[in-house]
């Protein structure tokens, strides 16, 4: 994975957070809208942020470092451009999410344990249940919504992805 | 629009009733029919009624005119995208944009009916058509009233809502009822929660009224998160001012001003109609300062959850508002005397507060007279799974689960035969052929070891491993466990091992025993509801189907065909030509040979990874399921 200039992400980033902790009134209620929006403006929440966003709001950085870790949405690495979510939902379960997850994987390239392309362009998740029940098996790429997949669906929706960034 | 007291609202819905048109193109905008395609439609629609001078966007139009609506889930998922031709009442299902100009010419230039997009039947070896939308077998039993308006108004639009009585409900409470009033007629109702417990309602709002405290406040409750169920995100996205109209005469009945609506992160459309929704009832003078020129004013305020299940229990819920990690605090103290910041709380669920508007306006009695004695009213079920028919359903409390699987869902997709349904997600349980006459309310669910839970329901067919899907769920709340409490957190992960093994056919069945013994440790000891219920499809599954994890365990034999280690993988003799090709993919180097003389397979060490099968050039790999005689 090509390491991310920290320096270019902290230089941007520090202006941008504090524009989010003026929006929430520096209000440590407010952490978990916090950290949504820093996460949307930088994929994922860089630790020197963490930290950051923990000394502007007067709490410890072990506290906001244990929220940021309980919730499935917030991720300590980068995240790509596109993601994937998977539904493994039991609808989608029974009919053969773990094959969609399969195709996908595959048409990724990605090794066991990896979850993001080295190029920073997708990653992939699994969910539980996005509601499209009526559609499974389906998956979420952003915040588009794919049912009814199969191998070859799964294929051409990501070839339209990767198309875009040509 | 700008509502200074009751009878400038009442005013304007008379105004409304009259002058909004009845002839309308309703095109479904719920996520199934958007995700195939029904923006194109809607577009399509459009574009044709424009050129044709019969209707646009324009409101108030005469009655020779038709105009397009996006609504939100009609319900029929599986035949999407769906549309709604009023005032007939004709549905048409799987429609593409390139059927739009028929429908316009035929049926709403010439009132003819387009057959071949209309639901049919096979009857005694002919076909029958159900052009209307109330004669289709799906809707038929169906009682729409958290649904009321779901699938038929613009949820974008407030004077939809309002045309339909909206905010009616909330106009009688502030100006004829006190809030004791309000709560008693809630509590005749007999309203129980809907998200899964079947707490009385007016009970809680009691609890919680008469605690004295200089603030209180209503939450709603939307972070649905059982695997395979969108009830509730279909109520927000199809019908959020009636959430809202709820939430306000809650709010008003226990003294609180303000609100949280409380949404899964996985919800996005939820999310911005309900903040749509939100600002236009502000701005009608519906929400905030001196409601109606009355005392009650009350607001509300969006919160994103961020992606974790055991926030839908109550007190993991306030955590996570007040920006914590979401974890469960031990009750009492309730929510009700100390909740969200210490102060007194009401936490509903969105179809519970869904139902408050039409209760107080039709009254208690009305409501009762749906549903069954100790379960009043309807349930919203997410029909999904193996089932012709999936959806979104309404249906009044005391039908059988076969009315609802085989009238309403259709039956078993590809004519296989029924196995079970899983009722109330990772905390419910599975429920068998014998259950089918069951009647569905939240007494007798609960008598067969499962509850109602939020009404994610989901058919499986003979084609599906129980075992599997009770390992399936287990994985789901062993990942979801917050780690608060040792009962959930350890049994959890113990019963998932164990579940694996039976699945891999490595277990015993002392393990079996030691998996019910464990099952029934976590239901007792467990904290919060995320692990008092978690154990319920282990124990259902053992109940009703012990045959079947006996078949994996003493015979290494799955019925359904699903665990792969119950896969033999065989080199036919006749057709092996002894090239080695398998051998050399074996990743555990389990196949042997010698030139001349058929490979062999060692079963003890193959790993059912299926490279040799790929690998044959000459078919010679043969797969076979063990069957119980196979030993």
């Amino acid at each position: 994975m090509p390491e991310v200039d920290q320096e270019v992400v902290l230089s941007r980033s520090f202006e941008k957070v504090n524009a989010i902790l003026q929006k929430h009134q520096h209000n440590p209620s407010n952490l978990v809208g916090i950290l949504q929006e820093v996460q949307e403006e930088y994929r994922y929440l860089p630790e020197e942020i963490l930290t950051y966003i923990a000394t502007a709001l007067g709490v410890s950085p072990a506290y906001v470092y244990g929220v940021a870790t309980f919730y499935a949405q917030f991720s300590l690495k980068p995240k790509g451009k596109y993601i994937i979510r998977v539904c493994d939902g039991t609808a989608c379960h029974v009919k053969g999410s773990m094959g969609v997850l399969k195709a996908v994987r595959e048409y990724l390239g990605l090794k066991e344990g990896e979850d993001t392309t080295p190029d920073l362009l997708f990653t992939v998740e699994t969910v539980a249940c996005i509601g499209a029940c009526a559609l499974a098996p389906a998956m979420m790429v952003n915040e588009e919504v794919y049912g009814l997949l199969d191998e070859e669906k799964v294929k051409t929706i990501l070839e339209r992805y990767e198309e875009g960034r040509e | 629009m700008f509502f200074t007291d009751r009878s400038s609202l009442e005013a304007k819905v008379r105004e409304l009733k009259e002058t909004l048109p009845c002839k309308r193109v309703l095109v479904c905008g719920g996520l199934g029919c958007l995700a195939k395609g029904s923006q194109k439609v809607f577009d399509r629609f459009k574009e044709c009624l424009e050129r044709e001078k019969i209707a646009t966007q324009a409101k108030h139009l005469t009655e020779e005119r038709h105009y397009a609506v996006k609504t939100g889930c009609i319900g029929l998922c599986e035949a999407g995208p769906l549309v709604m031709i009023e005032p007939q009442g004709i549905l048409y299902l799987r429609v593409q944009p390139e059927d739009v100009e028929e429908i316009v010419e035929e049926t709403l230039k010439k009132g003819k009916i387009v057959d071949r997009l209309v639901y049919q039947e096979e009857q005694d070896g002919r076909k029958v058509l159900w052009p209307l939308m109330k004669d289709v077998p799906f809707y038929r039993k169906q009682v729409k009233l958290v649904l009321r308006n779901c699938g038929s108004i613009d949820p974008e639009s407030l004077e939809e809502y309002l045309a339909r009585d909206g905010y009616l409900g909330l106009a009688k409470v502030l100006t004829e009822m006190i809030p004791d009033t309000v709560i008693g007629e809630i509590t005749k109702s007999g309203l129980r929660g809907r998200g899964g417990g079947g707490f009385p309602t007016g009970r809680k709002w009691q609890f919680a009224r008469v605690v004295k405290a200089d603030r209180k406040y209503i939450i709603c409750n939307g972070d649905e998160g059982d695997p395979g169920a969108f009830m509730d995100r279909s109520v927000m996205e199809g019908d959020p001012h009636s959430v809202i109209e709820g939430m306000a005469i809650a709010g008003y009945a226990i003294g609180a001003q303000e609100g949280y609506i409380y949404v899964r992160a996985e919800y996005p459309l939820a999310v911005k109609r309900l903040k749509k929704a939100i600002q236009d009832a502000r701005s009608a003078g519906l929400l905030g300062e001196n409601i109606l020129g009355t005392s009650f004013s009350f607001d509300i305020v969006i919160r994103e959850g961020a992606g974790a299940f055991v926030c839908g229990e109550e007190t993991a819920l306030i955590a996570s508002i007040e920006g914590k990690r979401g974890m469960p605090n031990p009750r009492p103290p309730y929510p009700a005397n100390r909740g969200l910041w210490g102060k007194p709380t009401v936490i509903n669920n969105v179809e519970t507060l869904a139902n408050v508007p039409v209760i107080i306006l039709r009254g208690a009695d009305w409501f009762r007279s749906f549903g069954t004695l100790t379960s009043p009213g309807t349930k919203t079920f997410a029909l999904a799974g193996k089932v012709k028919n999936t959806g979104l359903v309404e249906i009044p409390m005391g039908i059988t689960i076969r009315e609802l699987v085989f009238e309403i869902g259709g039956g078993i997709q590809n004519d296989r035969a029924f196995k079970a349904v899983q009722v109330g997600g990772p905390s419910g349980g599975c429920l068998t052929e014998s259950h089918l006459d069951l009647p569905i309310d939240y007494d007798s669910l609960c008598g067969a070891g499962a509850i109602m839970g939020s009404g994610g329901l989901i058919v499986l067919d003979e084609d599906t491993c129980i075992v599997e899907v009770a390992r399936f769920f287990m994985s789901f709340t062993q990942n979801e466990s917050c780690g608060k409490c040792v009962p959930c957190r350890e049994g959890t992960k113990h019963m998932l091992d164990i579940l694996g093994r039976i699945v891999a056919g490595k277990s015993t069945v002392q393990e079996t025993e030691l998996l019910q013994e464990t099952a029934f440790v976590v239901k007792d000891a467990s904290l919060c509801g995320l692990g008092k219920t978690a154990p319920n499809p282990v124990l259902t599954t053992l109940r009703y189907f012990r045959d079947e994890y006996m078949d994996h365990v003493l015979h290494h034999v799955c019925p359904a065909h699903v665990c792969q280690a119950m896969k033999e993988y065989w080199i036919d003799p006749e057709k092996c030509r002894s090239c080695g090709k398998c051998a050399r993919v074996c990743p555990v180097s389990c196949i042997s040979g010698r030139p001349k003389v058929p490979y062999l397979i060692d079963q003890e060490k193959c790993i059912k990874c299926g490279s040799c099968f790929e690998a044959c050039p000459f078919d010679a790999i043969v797969v076979s399921w063990r069957r119980k005689n196979d030993e």
